[in-house]
Order: structure tokens, then sequence, then C-alpha cells
């Protein structure tokens, strides 16, 4: 069994009217079974609602599920008492850095997960240090949270919960709120954790330039999940992501036109490099057939020429 | 706008009053309060004004920082002023139509002012020093005896310090929000009480709004950090009472009973 | 109506310690009908520039013009200025308050001075011009999606009839479909309407796709001030600044270097798709010639 195992997972969000009686009832989850191994590091991607946040939430036993099941680590959620248990193998980092900032310097709050699990004083120190280092936050240690960027709280945050020495830490949405600068500290941050503490990392997102090295990404709608694959994968689909509410990096959809307008590139390209090394390879003949071009290129060059000469008045 | 107020607001730096232990501190500004009251001569608030000032050096904070608290209370200090300057019967000094100044009234409102004054300044001097959690600590720490007559001393001091945390962002929020309304039109200045108090309706709602989806997210983040209550939860700051704490509680003690004795022999 | 700064500079907490020049030397206009994204990381001035445009904050030193009169003068009315400036914050939690969306819409209108019923007009107009349902109209703004409650904020300034309208960030937390959906509502308000939009922004891909004039701010200053197109040509002097130049600006820059004759000032998906099949069409047929020799 993985790190983390779904069952038939469902769930239910409850409207009450003003009697207590159920008004109405949502399904946010539906049927989703999944099977994380430790060490991997998982994206879901899903527009505002597809329940990529809902499902995030039973991964630390924040929800427990209204159908099936789901395991951490072999421990059925329904089912542990204590559920602070599960919450220490799998740390959760939310959306708004200033909302999950609990102490007013930098250091005592990544000191309270420890101190709730009741780690002695001496060890706090330490598992606070380390985390602070590793996520690049030592400077700050003193500071107080207020003063940091939108990507230092997010570190800060990160390093909370790495002091807890989860297996597996769950970052829903972690840089939604973020200008580009603090998104890319933070994924950085998430990478090199991944790297030096071989942690499981599960990241929820609508950013799709951010799940290009998952090894794995699950694509949410309707609570339920809609494809499972590899970033490259994935991104072939174009139009199935379309239809799903999302798009795909700008340098994955010009070679999705480029392609359909005729020129030979793979599908799903995921990065610069690769599309122009498709484009123009070492030896150039293999990249392309002048036919194909010739074939399918000019009338529709001088359509969409058009096109944007109209936009540009 | 609301940037200048200091109490609650920590100001690292590296100071011998930074180290003390927070109930030290607490202590220390509980009597540092009670020996300004028990002051009433000059002399006397000469030495209250020579132990401040020793205070405001050791902290190592810029003065200016630490005046900026008394601008958030100086309204308060000029009502009291003017309470005690008119309304404090004895010789009159000056007659201007009803009001009437008095002698008594005049060293009564100096003295209120003097007070009033320090009585800021020392508590900033506190809060600018120690970090909410330390405060919130120290006074869980203090307060221990209680929890025998279950008073939840725990998460009292937990409220605390996260109402300390969050003070600063709402503020933060509410000048966003002001703003916001004010690009639209709102007019939060004119009008009677009545209006004004509803003008205020547009802030107020999405601020009420906000905080609490704060709190609610807040709670659920403390949750994943498994957070379970009081119970066999340890601390990453311990309190323990160093050298440095027994000469400062002597030191206070000798401040205290200069006080008393001056106050005796006047 | 044009907006005009001159020699404008902003320093918050002037004279004490935590004294920050956040704007200095700024000279712009802001003319009639105009797309102008502006792009610049935190810190770099622009929420504070846009906030000089509708007079919520006074320029330490400098003017703010409306039509050529100063707008920080004795007699200038600032309230009607607001409405003629309109400004969206990003948050539109900041802004909703009332129990309905409509009540919510006609806030504005009602401050500058219009009845109920008045305003309801100029409400459902502005509802209509971002493309809110009309089913919702009744309902809590409080109870909407993200993507709809964006546009209800920028129904509640629209409806007030601003011949510029700011909107900062509108994107924010949007999923990708929500924030195409957004942009286009805005690009067609600015047809429909003639008026000047004003877009902050942190995606150099949504300003190349919609903004005529690009101001790039950096440190409290104007680097640059120009079509998308001429700005991206520098895409090595924005990285300095720690910002990008669309994905296919730099595509289009190696495909030139690797020989490609590529148009390097595109800045589309679909310019970019172009000018790189012209070229390899070229390419292509120039390599055919030579084969046949």
């Amino acid at each position: 069994m993985g790190i983390i195992k779904a069952l038939k997972l469902g769930f239910n969000y409850l409207k009450y009217d003003d009697d207590g009686k159920v008004e109405e009832t949502r399904r946010a989850i539906d049927d989703v079974n999944l099977d994380i191994e430790a060490g991997e590091f998982i994206a879901i991607l899903g527009h505002n609602g597809s329940g990529k946040s809902t499902l995030a939430k039973h991964m630390n036993a924040l929800l427990t599920p209204t159908e099936g099941a789901l395991w951490v680590e072999g421990i059925n959620t329904k089912e542990e008492p204590e559920l602070w248990k599960i919450r220490q193998k799998a740390g959760m980092v939310f959306q708004n850095p200033d909302n999950q900032i609990i102490a007013s310097v930098v250091e005592e709050d990544v000191g309270f997960g420890p101190e709730n699990m009741g780690v002695p004083t001496q060890k706090i120190w330490a598992r606070v240090g380390e985390a602070l280092g590793k996520t690049g936050m030592s400077t700050y240690h003193a500071h107080s949270p207020n003063r940091l960027s939108g990507g230092q709280k997010q570190r800060v945050a990160i390093a909370g919960i790495m002091a807890m020495r989860p297996k597996c830490i769950i970052l829903d949405e972690p840089t939604a709120m973020l200008d580009p600068i603090g998104r890319r500290e933070v994924l950085e941050a998430v990478e090199e954790l991944r790297r030096s503490e071989g942690v499981t990392v599960i990241l929820i997102t609508h950013y799709m330039e951010e799940v290009i090295r998952a090894d794995r990404v699950y694509v949410m709608d309707s609570g339920r999940i809609v494809m499972t694959g590899t970033p490259r994968e994935i991104f072939s689909q174009v139009d199935t992501l379309r239809h799903y509410r999302l798009d795909v990096p700008q340098v994955t959809l010009l070679a999705y036109e480029l392609k359909k307008a005729g020129v030979n590139v793979p599908d799903g390209i995921l990065t610069m490099d690769e599309l122009v090394n498709a484009l123009l390879p070492e030896t150039p003949e293999k990249a392309f057939t002048a036919e194909s071009i010739t074939t399918s290129a000019p009338d529709e060059t001088a359509a969409a020429v058009n096109m944007t000469a109209e936009r540009r008045d | 706008m609301f940037k200048d107020i200091t109490l609650g607001q920590y100001y690292p730096a590296d100071s011998v009053l930074h180290r003390l232990d927070p109930r030290t501190k607490f202590v220390g500004t509980l009597a540092f309060i009670i020996a300004i009251f028990v002051f009433h001569t000059i002399p006397g608030y000469l030495v209250a004004t020579v132990f401040l000032g020793s205070v405001i050096l050791l902290s190592r904070i810029p003065p200016k920082i630490i005046f900026k608290g008394l601008k958030g209370v100086f309204m308060l200090l000029l009502v009291t002023l003017l309470f005690n300057l008119l309304l404090t019967p004895g010789e009159p000094l000056m007659q201007l139509g009803f009001l009437r100044i008095t002698r008594e009234g005049l060293t009564m409102a100096g003295k209120m002012a003097i007070r009033l004054i320090y009585l800021v300044t020392g508590s900033s001097i506190m809060t600018l020093t120690t970090t909410p959690n330390q405060l919130t600590n120290a006074m869980e720490s203090l307060m221990r005896p209680l929890k025998r007559i279950h008073v939840p001393v725990h998460e009292i001091s937990m409220m605390m310090s996260i109402a300390l945390r969050f003070i600063p962002i709402l503020m933060e929020e509410t000048d966003k929000i002001m703003k916001a309304q004010i690009a639209r039109g709102a007019d939060f200045e004119s009008g009677g009480l009545i209006q004004k108090v509803k003008n205020m309706i547009p802030l107020l709602v999405p601020l009420f709004i906000s905080a609490f989806r704060r709190a609610n997210d807040l709670a659920m983040a403390m949750e994943a950090r498994c957070y379970h209550g009081g119970e066999n939860r340890t601390q990453m700051k311990p309190l323990r009472y160093d050298m440095r704490d027994y000469i400062a509680y002597g030191i206070l003690g000798g401040f205290l009973l200069v006080a008393v004795i001056m106050r005796v022999l006047s | 109506m044009a907006l005009e700064l001159k020699d404008v500079a902003y320093t918050y907490s002037p004279g004490t310690a935590y004294e920050i020049h956040a704007l200095r030397d700024i000279n712009l206009t802001v003319p009639e009908d105009q797309f102008i994204g502006i792009i610049g990381h935190i810190g770099s001035g622009k929420s504070t520039l846009i906030q000089l445009f509708n007079a919520l904050i006074r320029p330490t030193s400098g003017n703010v013009l409306c039509d050529g009169e100063d707008i920080w003068g004795d007699s200038y009315d600032r309230r009607a200025l607001r409405s003629k400036v309109g400004l969206v914050f990003q948050y539109p939690e900041h802004q909703l308050f009332e129990n309905d969306v409509l009540s919510d819409v006609c806030f504005g209108p009602m401050n500058q001075g219009k009845t109920r019923e008045e305003a309801e007009v100029e409400a459902k107009k502005a509802l209509r011009s971002v493309g809110f349902p009309e089913k919702y109209y009744s309902r809590s703004p409080f109870e909407l999606s993200g993507g709809q409650k964006k546009r209800a904020a920028i129904a509640g300034v629209l409806a007030m009839n601003p011949g510029i309208l700011i909107l900062d960030e509108p994107t924010a937390g949007l999923d990708p479909k929500g924030r195409d959906d957004i942009l286009g509502q805005i690009a067609q308000l600015r047809e429909e309407r003639g008026i000047t939009i004003v877009l902050v922004s942190h995606s150099m891909e949504d300003i190349a796709r919609y903004a005529d004039r690009l101001i790039v701010m950096n440190k409290g200053r104007i680097v640059y001030d120009d079509s998308p197109r001429e700005v991206f040509t520098h895409y090595q002097e924005l990285e300095t600044m720690g910002l990008a130049a669309p994905q296919v600006t730099y595509i289009l820059h190696r495909l030139k270097e690797k020989g490609l004759a590529v148009d390097t000032t595109q800045d589309t998906v679909p310019g970019a798709r172009d000018t790189i099949l012209e070229a390899l069409h070229a390419a292509g047929t120039q390599k055919e010639g030579r084969a046949d020799v």
C-alpha cells in the first residue's frame, strides 16, 4: 500500500437551513481512487470548485469521507481517534500565507507544530533550525511575519510543517496569492525538500507551469478524477484540458498550434528547449517536410495575420 | 493611518531588556505603574524619570518609536487633562466665563499627565521588547494558580497571542477596505453621528466577514499542525529565571521601596 | 478626459526611520480610449501609482492633472474625480457588503447622488457589461464564486460611469478559464464604452494579448512606457528586474539565434505561430531549391 490511498472516496457538503435541517447536499468528491507512493511528486489540477481542495483536506483528516475510505500510511482516517497522529505524517500548507502563521516571530511559528506534538525543548530548537535552513529562511528567524513578503511567509509555513517531520506534505494552492517571484521561491523550496528529504509532495494548483516537474498529474472536475498521467501525457491533450477550464503553458500551446498547422512536432512539449530542438534539430531535415507546410500553412497564416491586425488596431 | 499604534508591536533588538524573562518584565511593568501612582512630588517624578530613562537606554529601541505609542492615546490624555484642569475645586487662578482653573486643578492635571505618559511609555517598552507569545506565556505562567479554579488559562493566553498577531493585519485590511469604498464614493467623514455610524457599514461588513474567514482558516491551520489544546504540549521557549532576572527583581524592589519611603517622608 | 502626472514623487512616512520613496520622477499621460498595462513586482510602486490616479493619496511633490486641472487644487471636487477615474482593487471581498448584488452595485451611483431607481438603471447596465448573469442579481455577494465576485466588484465601479477604469490584478486567484473570461470581458468593455482601461497585472502574456501600451515599473520609477512589442525587445533588461517577457518572446529569440528568420517582436501565440510557419516555409523552399541545384 502506498503512503496515501483512497478507495471509492465520496464526500458531501451539507447546507443547513435555519432550523438545522439539511437543506442542500452538494457532492464535492465523487468516487475518487488514489494510490500515492512514498517519495512521489504528485500534482492535482482542477479549476476553482472542482473539489481539489476538499480532496486535499481528506489527506490529513481535516475532513473525513462520507463514503469509501482514505488511508495515510495504512491508518484509516475514519478509524483513528487521535487525528493529530495522522496530521503529523501528512502536513498541510494552505493558500493564504497570513491565515496560517500563528506566532508573531518566525521561529516561534515554526516551533508551533513540534510543541503540539510534545517534542522536548532542545529538540524543537534543532528541528526549527533545520527547517528554516532547508527553506532558506534562517536569516529571518527573529523577524515578525508581518514584515515578510508573500513568498517568504509561505516558506515559513512550509518550514512549520517540515519541523513536524512529516512523510508527506500537501500544498493546497500555495502560490495562488503570490506574485511570480514569490511563486518561484515557494516552488524552489518544495523542490529542495523533495531532493534532500525525499518527502512525498502533493501539490494542488491551477498554474500549469508548476506541474511540469511532477511525476504524476491528476486532473479533477466536479469532484471526480478525470485525467491521470505524466505531465507530458496530460499536456498533449490541450482541448480536453480546455474543456476542464484549464490551459497549458504558452510553449505547449504554441507547439500544439504548430502541429495543427502541419509542422511535425511531438505531442506534449513542456519546455522551450524541447520546442526549439524539435523545430531546429541538429540535423534539420528530420524536423519537418516542406510539403507538410506548403499544404496547410499559407491560407491559415493569412487569416491569422488579419485577425492579429484587427486586434492591434 | 493605523500604523502609528505601537502597543503590541514587537521591535527586534539585542538588549538586556529583550533577554529578560517575560514574567520579570510583566511584574516589572506592574511595579512601575504602581510606583508612578505612589510618587506624588517633583523629586519623586525625577526618580521615576531617571528609572524610565535608564530602561529606555537599556532597551536599545530608538526613543522615537517608543514615544509613537503616545499618539494613540493622545485624545484620552487630552480629555483627562481637561477634566482635571477644569473640575478640580480649590484656589482659583483664572476665570474664563464659567470655566475656572484652580491651582489644585493645575497640579492634578500635571500629575495625571505625567502618570499617563509614563504608564503608556512603560507598557510600550514591555510590548516592544517582548514578543506577544512570550508575553502570553508569562501571563499563562503567572496565572497558573487560577487553573485550579477551572479558569482556562492556556486557552486564554493562546487567544490573546493570536489576537495580538492579527491586530496589525486587520488594521491594514481596514485601510484597504476604506480605500476601496472611498473609490466608490463612500464618505467616512461628513454627517452627524448617526450618519457617520451608518457610513461605517460598508467598512465594517467586509471587515467582519474577513475576520471570520481568517479565524476559520486559522483554526484549520492550527488543527493541521496537530494543535489539540494545552495537554501534553511542550514549549520551545520555556520560561526560566536567570541571574539577570533576580538582579532585575532586586532593582525593582529597591525602586518600589524608594517610592514608598519618599511618600511616607513627604 | 485625460489624466496627467507631472514630476510626481511619493514618499511613505517622510522624515521617519521608515521613510520609503515609493515613486520618483513620474511623468505620464493617460489619454482617452487606450488599453494600458502596468507591470512591476511588489514594491515597484505600481499600487502607489494607481492610487494617485484617483486621488486616494496625495503626491509628496509634483502635480496630478485631470483635463489640465490640478486635482489637489483647493476647490477641486475629488469625490467627483473618483467617479471619473474608477479604481477596482484586487480583492472583491474588500468592497462587497450589501445583502444582494444589485444593491451593492448601486452603492457607487447612489453616492453620486442618484436615486435608487436611477442607480438601478446604471447598476443593471454595468452588470450586463461585465457579463454578470441576471439570475444572480438578488443573491448575496458572499455566496458567489470567485469569478462572479470579481464581476460584481468591477460592476460596482463601472456603474459610476468612469472614463478611466483601473483594475488591480483582476485575475488574481481565478482559474485559467475564469481569467480568460474576465480579461475578454474587460477588452470588450473598452470597445463597448470607449473608455480607457488601466490593467495592473503580473502576467506579461495577458498584457501582450490585450494592451496597446505597457508601462514597466521598477524601484519607484517608470522604466519603459511603450508598445508591448517594443518593451519586450528589452527582455534581457526585464529579467534583471525580476520580470520576464512572454514565453513566446524567448522561443522566437532562440529560434532566431539558431538561424530561423522569425519576427522576434511577435508576442502572442497566434503571432508566433504565424511567423514560425512563414520562416519554416521560407527555409523549406530555400533548402528545396538548393537541393534541386
